[in-house]
């Protein structure tokens, strides 16, 4: 059985950017009814840069996402993004931010009532008003092509697999071109294959796009995949963040056992 | 006696907990409703999904009320010497009071269900939370869409019922005791004025406001899986019903006292 050891892991090529995170945490906390999921991380990630956050379920690896893009509040710490705190920010300049930012949720959450193209139309439509009606079509088309679902936009979500909804979130998420990228569990569920497909496509979009991306997973080796850096996560703290090759080397023993289970 | 200050603390805090949201949600609505963009495509789609659709639901209501209150009043009437006030009993009591709370009671049962049902469906599948990462307002195009839509069907809707129950009012009468349409009408609206007709239509409009507002915070509040969605759709018909009812005694002396 191929373990995650006899993956290559990716070649780090993140540009440094002048050394100015794209997005940056610092000293995070969040408490839902009592109980802490977050105790005070700091991570930051730069352009063209993909941080993989690892942990056991329940760790708040979802919850850093959502805290990045505004979905939740933090109790304290702080999030900039391109230098900007976050918050406190007023709902339409969070929008601005949000602009720039694209979020594939773990069951790709589509618009059952749309199609697939409507699905990723959506953004469009709201925040590309000047575009027309035939450009939008062009577009809908440019990016399903891009995640391979070309001959699928007139489908219902509840007509195509897992995987394939995956793919159109992920369509979903690239269409207003976001400088940032944040994926929650992208092969949650999937079969190897799929994943295998997924891990691709996210590879790819990096090369040509050149996003600063936070994917959360505790699937090592699409972890060791697609990222350039991996910080795992365990009860509310970073417990070590480095290379891939910085992981196996350490001596900490809750991440000898994390690397022996995956 | 501290059990029992615990035990009573946990429903009354519970109760302003609620209207707190309540006003926060109505704050949050208002808000975007009144700043671009607007949400036009979705508010049409609302307009035909609270207003064409629930037409022929509040038409058969408003059927059946005309035949209910033509049988009574008839009865009634004739018990009393009082027949040749027919025309104008059934016309009065059905604009006046069973038209608007018929239709506000109907459209509460299909359209609050249907909203408080669909949002709730969309926020524990993350569908609400996908539109606010896309830079989207969900109280814009959610919320406020939904709201306004129910505040401007309702008054129509209500002379769609009012025109039905008359209508069959009429009719059942003419079976037993023979009576042109054009004198029912002429009798009926003797000596009415805008302001015995007007306003109880156009208060519907506040239950249009109750309906959707109640609907969209239940739906939009959600937790817990498919319990949570049955749980809104349940909140937005129950709670939606009860505060139409209450609504309209303030409603009903608010008309009395402006609108004599």
């Amino acid at each position: 059985m191929a373990t995650a050891y006899d993956i290559p892991a990716k070649q780090v090529e993140a540009e440094q950017d002048g050394g100015a995170p794209v997005v940056a945490v610092e000293n995070l906390r969040k408490t839902f009814a009592g109980h802490t999921v977050l105790n005070g991380i700091s991570l930051s990630v730069g352009r063209g840069e993909t941080l993989a956050v690892l942990g056991r379920s329940g760790t708040g690896k979802s919850v850093l996402l959502r805290l990045i893009i505004g979905l939740e509040t933090p109790d304290s710490g702080s999030i900039r993004i391109h230098g900007q705190d976050i918050d406190g920010l007023a709902l339409d300049r969070m929008g601005e931010i949000r602009k720039k930012m694209g979020f594939l949720f773990q069951h790709a959450a589509l618009y059952d009532s749309l199609t697939v193209g409507e699905n990723v139309a959506f953004p469009l439509v709201h925040h590309r008003r000047d575009m027309s009606r035939s450009e939008r079509g062009g577009r809908v088309r440019q990016l399903l092509a891009e995640v391979g679902m070309k001959g699928d936009r007139d489908k219902m979500p509840s007509d195509i697999s897992g995987g394939m909804q995956k793919r159109v979130g992920l369509a979903r998420a690239l269409a207003l071109e976001p400088e940032i990228l944040l994926l929650d569990e992208p092969t949650a569920g999937l079969d190897p294959i799929s994943s295998g497909e997924i891990d691709d496509l996210i590879l790819k979009l990096q090369r040509e796009r050149r996003m600063a991306s936070i994917v959360v997973t505790h699937d090592l080796h699409s972890a060791r995949t697609i990222a350039d850096r991996l910080a795992l996560l365990d009860r509310g703290n970073v417990v070590i963040e480095g290379r891939f090759e910085d992981l196996q080397q350490s001596d900490i023993g809750f991440v000898k056992e994390f690397l022996k289970q995956s | 006696m501290p059990s029992v200050a615990v035990s009573v603390a946990g429903p009354v805090n519970g109760f302003f907990e609620w209207f707190g949201s309540l006003g926060i949600f109505s704050w949050r609505v208002l808000k975007a409703a009144v700043t671009p963009p607007y949400e036009w495509r979705e508010l049409i789609r609302q307009l035909d999904e609270v207003g064409s659709k629930s037409l022929p639901l509040v038409a058969m209501a408003g059927a059946a009320i005309g035949v209910i209150i033509s049988l009574e009043a008839r009865y009634s009437l004739s018990r009393f010497g009082a027949k040749s006030m027919f025309p104008s009993t059934l016309v009065y009591s059905v604009v006046q009071v069973m038209g608007p709370i018929i239709t506000g009671l109907v459209v509460s049962g299909r359209v609050g269900a249907g909203i408080g049902a669909e949002l709730a469906s969309m926020k524990v599948t993350e569908q609400i939370d996908a539109i606010e990462a896309s830079a989207i307002n969900p109280y814009r195009l959610l919320a406020a869409t939904r709201i306004l839509a129910c505040i401007l069907m309702l008054p129509l809707l209500t002379l769609a019922t009012d025109g039905c129950a008359l209508l069959t009012g009429w009719f059942a009468q003419t079976l037993v005791e023979p009576l042109s349409f054009h004198q029912f009408i002429s009798s009926g609206f003797n000596g009415a004025t805008f302001n015995a007709f007007l306003p109880p239509t156009f208060k519907t409009a506040m239950y249009g406001l109750v309906i959707g507002l109640i609907a969209c915070f239940e739906g939009m509040r959600t937790r817990g899986g498919a319990e949570g969605v049955g749980r809104a759709a349940t909140n937005s018909v129950v709670l939606g019903s009860l505060f139409l009812i209450l609504s309209d005694v303030v409603l009903v002396k608010f008309i009395l006292v402006f609108f004599p």
